[in-house]
């Protein structure tokens, strides 16, 4: 029974997130003993890249069309190409449009599924996955128990590697059923990686006293190459979009390096990016909350330890 | 509008988190439980801006033990007209899913509103699930409604940005921050939750499909490095060198 992989493919590009499921259905498929195959639904580009990443075959369903997305007609192509497959595991990502197709996918399947997995199964004994639960205080393992297996899997799990070839993707149609759901608008920010997908992330809290000093930490960010977030009394008050929040209400991040300044680290902050590989903490109060999650922490005003760090980076990228 | 709200019990975030039974069980002795916030705060208070608006009447359900009658009761106080409990102790996704969809059948809803997620399961499943066991559309993480006739134009957060979409007749949607304004329940809303019904049915058995193996606490931090500000060229010979992630 093969594992299937579903490619996301916003504005018909296939992302790192797509890359990453690729190759961790590749990783899955291997310990199964079998092979990876990959779908991805409507008109997109380099799809037989995904090769590269282990997938054995691709499979480009409806390529010269733009289909907009819709759970229920996404759902319906994705178990019909894995029945004509024989695959019994589908694999996604846990995005905005992953998370509502896995209790779907499940479904329709008649399969047990567990939504943002951060590792590969082990399946020395059943299937179990694990996921971060209880806002990052604690790691559960799933065993799913059933033969028909749905998972999405949590961005930056894995360090994606390049371990095969392309392959050139196999075009087939699939008749679409009618939608419900009609797209009308789409706006979205351009040119910057969206947070949940973010290796890097610099954010900046209260103690900036004001939208009008975000400069510093633009400037950081883009000395980095990292994406911009902050903290939810930001977003409320308008200093900044509410898509950069992060933590409990928020948006769910677990990014190689998190910078925050100016955030003290209330438990809803943290529940949000504790899961962040390292952290450094930039604060003028040294009994912040947040000095106890961090890795690295500045005791000091970030209107001065910013700035120098900033530099201090770009000092190190022209060396 | 006839619409049902699914509302879940979670523990308050600032709760201690400790396991039992050879750490495969949540340990709850002690713990102060909420109403889901997304469920408390946007998806139940939109659907009754939606019946004040429109006419009509607002049930919520819950998946759950009777210890969860008191989530249900306040449910009623913020202004549900009607509740049911689907008496089920362990449940997961699935479960609730189907015994959720099981009740809806019968009835006509005009919408089914889920929260965008359980805070401390963070599973984003059993609205999807509940659309696909009805056959309806799911619109996820939604943060503004309105609705015309049997149209409903409904924005939605996606990766970095937004997106609007339109969907015809009923439909699931699940409720993130900004669908509606948190409301605080008052003496009289308190007073007259007694006394709307509250009804218990059995649930169906259906067997669970994901076990818990095992919960871990992970240790944490050992303890924080800290770096002179007037020195960031060794906090970026570190972030290098030592954690390796620039
Ligand atoms: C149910 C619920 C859900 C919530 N969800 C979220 C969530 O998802 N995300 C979230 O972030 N919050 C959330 N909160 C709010 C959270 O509890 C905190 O209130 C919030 O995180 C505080 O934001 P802050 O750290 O930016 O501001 P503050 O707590 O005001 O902290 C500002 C910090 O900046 C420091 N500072 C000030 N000036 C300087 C300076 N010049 N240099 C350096 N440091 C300085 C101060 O020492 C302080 O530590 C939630 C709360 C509740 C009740
Ligand atoms: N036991 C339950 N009873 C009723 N509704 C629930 C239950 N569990 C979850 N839900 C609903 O489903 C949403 C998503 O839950 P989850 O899939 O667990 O993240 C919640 O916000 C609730 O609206």
């Amino acid at each position: 029974m093969s594992v299937l992989v579903y490619i996301e493919s916003p504005k018909g590009h296939i992302k790192k997130t797509g890359n990453e499921v690729a190759y961790y259905g590749a990783k899955v498929a291997e310990s199964l003993g079998t092979n990876c195959i990959a779908v991805v639904i409507g008109k997109a580009d380099n799809v037989g890249n995904l090769g590269k990443y282990g997938v054995s075959k691709v499979l480009h369903v409806n390529a010269d069309q733009e289909i907009e997305f819709d759970s229920q007609v996404f759902t319906s192509v994705i178990t019909q190409v894995a029945s004509e497959n024989g695959a019994n595991t589908v694999i996604l990502a846990n995005t905005a449009n992953g998370k509502s197709l896995t209790g779907r996918l499940a479904i329709k399947m008649n399969a047990g599924n567990v939504s943002g997995v951060n590792s590969l199964p082990d399946t020395s004994n059943g299937f179990v996955v694990s996921k971060s639960v209880y806002s990052g205080k604690a790691v559960a393992n799933y065993n799913i128990t059933t033969s028909n297996k749905v998972i999405s899997l949590m961005g930056n799990t894995l360090q994606i590697q390049e371990v095969g070839q392309a392959v050139s993707p196999e075009n087939i149609t699939v008749a679409l059923p009618a939608t419900k759901l009609k797209v009308i608008e789409r706006k979205t920010s351009e040119g910057i990686v969206p947070l949940p997908e973010a290796e890097l992330v610099v954010s900046a809290g209260r103690g900036m006293k004001g939208p009008e000093n975000w400069g510093i930490i633009e400037e950081l960010a883009s000395a980095l190459g990292a994406t911009t977030a902050c903290s939810r009394p930001v977003a409320d008050a308008h200093w900044r979009p509410h898509h950069e929040h992060v933590g409990q209400t928020g948006v769910a991040i677990r990014p190689n390096l998190y910078i925050a300044a100016g955030i003290s680290g209330a438990i809803q902050h943290l529940a949000g990016v504790n899961n962040s590989k390292v952290i450094v903490v930039i604060n003028k109060d040294p009994e912040a909350p947040f000095f106890k999650a961090a890795d690295y922490g500045v005791v000091g005003d970030l209107f001065d330890v910013v700035p120098k760090l900033t530099a201090a980076i770009k000092k190190y990228k022209q060396a | 509008m006839n619409l049902l709200v699914c509302i879940s019990k979670t523990p308050d975030t600032t709760s201690k988190i400790s396991f039992k039974s050879d750490a495969t069980e949540y340990n709850s002795d002690g713990v102060t439980f909420i109403m889901n916030p997304y469920d408390e705060w946007y998806a139940l208070v939109k659907a009754i801006e939606l019946v004040e608006q429109n006419g009509g009447n607002v049930t919520v359900i819950n998946v759950g033990p009777a210890s969860n009658d008191i989530i249900i009761r306040k449910a009623l106080a913020i202004g549900a007209n009607d509740a049911i409990r689907v008496d089920l102790e362990n449940g997961d996704a699935f479960a609730i899913a189907s015994n959720i969809a099981a009740h809806a059948k019968s009835k006509s809803y005009d919408a089914i509103f889920t929260g965008k997620e359980t805070i401390d399961y963070n599973g984003s499943e059993v609205g999807a699930m509940i659309a696909e066991l009805l056959d309806l559309p799911y619109v996820s993480y939604a943060n503004d409604l309105t609705t015309s006739g049997n149209i409903s134009k409904i924005t939605r957060e996606i990766e970095g940005g937004m997106e609007i979409c339109e969907v015809e007749g009923p439909f699931v949607l699940s409720a993130a921050k900004g669908l509606a304004e948190q409301r605080i329940p008052n003496m009289k809303g308190i007073m007259m939750a007694k006394s709307k019904p509250l009804n218990v049915v059995a649930a169906t058995g259906d067997a669970l499909r994901v076990k818990t193996e095992k919960f871990i606490v992970p240790p944490g931090k050992t303890g924080v490095k800290l770096i002179d500000p007037e020195n960031m060229d060794e906090l970026v010979r570190l972030l290098h060198e030592e954690s390796k992630v620039i």
